[in-house]
């Protein structure tokens, strides 16, 4: 049997997707073994000349992890479809923005004057901004635009399959890897390698009525090991998450950050969690509503804390 | 661009109280501008945060959300109790994506009530329409780059 032509590729992210392969451990010689990897630039020295060489679909399976946040991130994406007969969103960035996503609440003046002119640390009397092209006596360099708003892989390329995660858990990366090599991938579009319940679902914690008088911050609350974690007031992203990570983050009492992305029917992820943590403040008044809601820092960072581009609104306005 | 601008406004009521008023303002021919578009929901309770930004991202320029005045009057006994414990959260997650705190209203109106429902009408359309259209889509396409 051929080897599977194998791609991967790392967009806007911090690398963690990588990590997370190399996570397979023992496994990763079986994944040597059943496919041959054309395209890996953290670890491979291949170059984008390779890839523009390649016939179209030549690679079987790219894996793209990274949101889409600037013209060579784009670039590459269309290059990597074109030459893909498959092409995986790979983790949270890829699928719904994941945390660079949250970019998304500024605009790139903003980004831009708060990293090159505003930080207390920095000398820049000039008041120098990154420009993409630059002269030099050899001639013009450039460096790729930072796109004013972050973008899903999806919302650029018909993308195939969608591995949630940040990053997507070694086991669950496995069954996928699994399910290519044996063929029994599912209808185009699926989210594979998670469930389709959510975090709650696999979570250890013993869950009462929740009624909540107080929310806290993880910092601010030594959390009970063995209750529910929102029940306690912690804002857990468990109830409007997709699970499939084996409740990681509960397990050692930190709640749920929600990189998982929505569950299965469930169209915008923030808009469940905010529904869930405002239907259990226990206020019989609507002052009372208000003091309790209001005690919430930063909604959108926390409700969409992986997903700010895959939501409905996508941005903010600014 | 202001000149004509027709504020799109969606309101979702709630059956038992809100609708029943905007209902009765109807059979009364009592005057409002035609501005708003009802979606009857079966309670204030009902009413998904998910609705309001699915609204605003289709297109509405304003949205209103309106059932039982609490404590007593909600059909389900605490179903608009929901509803003041999610708007006042809705309103800061709102703001945080920069819409404006004037195109978002959400309150109580009782079936016997039309003229506050009327008066509700008058008075957002007119506090829309001086905003301007919020034409979510354009924003989004012009912030692509």
């Amino acid at each position: 049997m051929p080897k599977l032509k194998l791609g991967l590729y790392w967009a806007a992210a911090c690398g963690g997707c990588e990590i997370a392969l190399v996570e397979l451990r023992e496994k990763i010689l079986d994944l040597d073994a059943a496919a041959e990897i054309l395209f890996w630039p953290v670890a491979l020295d291949y170059k984008y000349h390779d890839v523009e060489q390649m016939p179209d679909r030549h690679l079987d399976v790219c894996l793209f992890n990274g949101a889409i946040r600037n013209s060579e991130n784009e670039h590459i994406a269309h290059l990597l479809r074109q030459k893909s007969k498959v092409l995986v969103a790979f983790g949270s960035c890829a699928h719904t923005g994941g945390i660079p996503g949250l970019a998304n609440l500024y605009s790139r003046a903003a980004i831009f004057e708060r990293a090159y002119l505003t930080p207390p640390a920095l000398d820049n009397a000039d008041h120098l901004l990154p420009q993409t092209t630059y002269r030099l006596a050899e001639g013009d360099v450039t460096i790729p635009q930072l796109y004013n708003t972050v973008k899903t892989l999806a919302q650029i390329e018909d993308v195939d399959y969608f591995v949630p995660g940040c990053p997507p858990q070694p086991p669950q990366i496995w069954n996928v890897i699994e399910a290519i090599l044996g063929g029994s991938l599912p209808a185009k579009g699926s989210v594979v390698g998670a469930n389709d319940k959510t975090v709650c679902d696999e979570c250890q914690h013993a869950r009462q009525e929740k009624r909540i008088k107080k929310f806290y911050r993880p910092h601010q609350i030594i959390p009970d090991s063995a209750a529910c974690l929102f029940d306690q007031g912690i804002l857990c992203a468990g109830p409007a998450t997709r699970g499939g990570c084996g409740a990681l983050c509960p397990k050692v009492d930190m709640p749920c950050r929600g990189c998982y992305g929505a569950p299965a029917h469930v169209a915008d992820q923030g808009a469940a969690l905010l529904s869930a943590a405002a239907s259990v403040a226990d206020a019989s008044t609507e002052d009372e509503a208000a003091r309790i809601i209001g005690e919430i820092v930063d909604p959108v960072g926390t409700f969409y804390r992986f997903g700010l581009p895959a939501s409905l609104l996508h941005r903010a306005k600014t | 661009m202001e000149n004509g601008f027709e504020p799109r406004i969606v309101g979702f009521l709630c059956n038992w109280c809100t609708y029943t008023a905007a209902d009765t303002a109807g059979v009364n021919r009592m005057k409002m501008p035609p501005n708003v578009d009802v979606i009857r929901v079966m309670c204030s309770g009902r009413i998904d945060p998910e609705f309001v930004l699915k609204a605003f991202a289709l297109g509405a320029d304003g949205v209103i959300v309106s059932g039982c005045h609490p404590p007593g009057d909600c059909h389900y006994s605490n179903g608009n109790f929901k509803t003041f414990r999610r708007m006042p959260l809705l309103e800061m997650l709102l703001a945080q994506y920069g819409i404006e705190k004037a195109r978002f209203h959400w309150g109580w109106i009782s079936g016997a009530e039309a003229p506050k429902w009327t008066q509700l009408v008058h008075d957002f359309t007119e506090q829309v329409r001086a905003l301007g259209p919020l034409a979510w889509q354009r924003e989004l396409a012009s912030k692509e780059d």
